[in-house]
């Protein structure tokens, strides 16, 4: 059974394509790693999946979730949908949180706009939350205001309120591009351990093959907005079908760190 | 050639109350190098380590508490008369975006180093070549930053470093807004660059790979202090300290397949 099936999306802004019939499915459970440069197009598939492209976008093509046709789909529609069964991490989490709300309160507040708790559940469901996601002293934590945390503390925020409301599919963009490399390994490892237990599909959208293997197990290769590879990514790695992931691999190849130097 | 002795830098923390002493921060703690002709020095350490305040006090953009830096023997402090260093010492700034005047055209951006340091020679012909030996085309002295992917302007950057025929060339995470493909075809550029004009090199970055490939020394920064120092191949083969074995361990790494 397919969770998510994209299929054929063009996204065009101001008369550019940005997206260029893109197709991809997702099964339950399933990780999925978007891999592209800068203006490849990773980004925008998922705020296309999300519903939350910018103003003017045109959509075409049709992006189901469990059957359920999301393009054309109307906001509150939409809304109801967004952090219940799909939700996002975003590549900043000091730019994400809403600087002026006490972080516990941001993680409560999807499951108490969806009725699924009263907010004072919502606010002891939060705390657990935070623990959940290894923040230390989580009752407390749960009150500081997002600049009273480190850059990592906050991707833990970002990730605690995504899951929230155990959505079925989690979009992660660029969660660790911001992050120190030891801080990224540990919200990396945490990922990898929360999409697990939850069962939660995962589409992480990456620049850095390295990362994306951390985390994904199939890989799609984007560039100017088209699917130009897809399989699993053993396979793309021992054998890279086209040549801007042949580019790509030599690439991040030549300027990453080998241990038997 | 270039060497600093127990820099020392702390900032004074916001305080907390009214009352009571304000915190202080040390950035930079006792930290000493020396860097010889030809060398190539990497500085690696996370957000908050110091880095960046040691190149700025290598450059003497801001003053240590406690220290001193040398270039060939003369003492190097913040202030004015340093001219005849900054012939000799330049920078590679981390965001082309932010490092170039988005209002002058390129050409003017390379000379304005030349000029301001009274280089000797045709400034215009020196443009042009410096402009090739980064692998851009002449008439990209005509038009503005605005008109250069992040990798061009990157590419601007170290020719406008180049111009005084600097001796040593200080970079602070040169690489790193760059994507992947272009992060390589810069590095290998600044490899050709340093190897072929015998270069001193001080690069701090957090990205080990990139250190690897272009440094022959390390220096592990860990709350403004020096935790680690070798050279490159026994630090990352055998490191010592606890973090450096971290940051290590850390640093994700392609399958291989």
């Amino acid at each position: 059974m397919t969770l998510l099936a994209v299929r054929d999306l063009t996204v065009g802004i101001g008369g550019a394509v940005l997206v260029d019939g893109v197709s991809f499915t997702l099964d339950p459970g399933e990780r999925l790693g978007l891999i592209g440069e800068s203006g490849s197009g990773k980004s925008l598939t998922a705020l296309a999946v999300l519903g939350l492209l910018p103003a003017g976008a045109t959509v075409t093509g049709s992006i189901t979730l469990d059957g359920r046709e999301l393009v054309g789909l109307g906001d509150r529609r939409l809304s109801a949908l967004r952090g219940r069964k799909l939700a996002m991490v975003f590549q900043e989490p000091r730019t994400a949180l809403n600087p002026l709300m006490r972080v516990g309160r941001q993680v409560a507040e999807p499951l108490h706009h969806h009725g699924l708790l009263t907010r004072r559940a919502a606010r002891t469901r939060a705390v657990d939350l935070l623990a959940d996601v290894g923040l230390p002293d989580p009752a407390h934590t749960a009150r500081a205001y997002p600049h009273q945390l480190s850059g990592g503390q906050l991707q833990r925020v970002g990730i605690a309120a995504a899951l929230a409301c155990g959505p079925a599919l989690l979009l992660a963009d660029e969660p660790t591009t911001a992050l120190d490399v030891t801080v990224q390994a540990e919200i990396l490892a945490l990922l990898d351990r929360l999409v697990d237990e939850h069962g939660t599909a995962l589409v992480f959208i990456t620049h850095d093959m390295a990362v994306l293997a951390r985390v994904a197990r199939r890989v799609l290769v984007l560039g100017k907005g088209k699917v130009l590879e897809e399989g699993e990514l053993d396979s793309v790695l021992r054998a890279p079908g086209h040549e801007y992931t042949r580019t790509l691999l030599t690439a991040a190849r030549a300027a990453s760190f080998r241990r038997e130097a | 050639m270039l060497t600093a002795s127990g820099l020392t830098r702390s900032f004074r923390l916001p305080r907390r109350s009214v009352f009571g002493p304000a915190a202080v921060r040390h950035a930079v703690r006792d930290v000493s190098l020396a860097l010889a002709p030809g060398e190539r020095l990497g500085v690696v350490g996370e957000s908050g380590s110091g880095k960046s305040t040691l190149l700025r006090l290598l450059l003497a953009l801001d003053r240590p508490d406690a220290g001193e830096v040398v270039f060939r023997g003369r003492p190097v402090r913040p202030g004015g008369g340093l001219g005849w260093f900054r012939r000799e010492v330049q920078m590679v700034p981390q965001d082309p975006f932010g490092s170039l005047d988005p209002r002058m055209r390129v050409g003017d951006s390379v000379r304005e180093p030349l000029e301001c340091l009274a280089v000797p020679g045709d400034h215009t012909a020196k443009v042009a070549e410096l402009l090739a030996s980064v692998g851009l085309d002449a008439d990209a002295a005509s038009r503005y930053p605005h008109q250069f992917s992040g990798g061009q302007r990157q590419r601007i950057a170290i020719a406008r470093a180049l111009g005084p025929e600097p001796a040593v060339l200080l970079a602070d995470e040169p690489f790193s807004a760059l994507d992947v493909v272009v992060r390589a075809q810069v590095l290998a550029l600044v490899q050709d660059l340093v190897d072929r004009l015998g270069l001193a090199l001080v690069l701090v970055s957090h990205d080990i790979g990139v250190v690897q490939q272009l440094c022959d020394r390390v220096l592990v920064l860990k709350d403004g202090v020096a935790v680690e120092a070798g050279a490159t191949a026994d630090v990352l083969r055998a490191p010592e300290h606890p973090y450096t074995r971290a940051l290590l361990d850390a640093v994700p790494r392609l399958p291989e397949v």
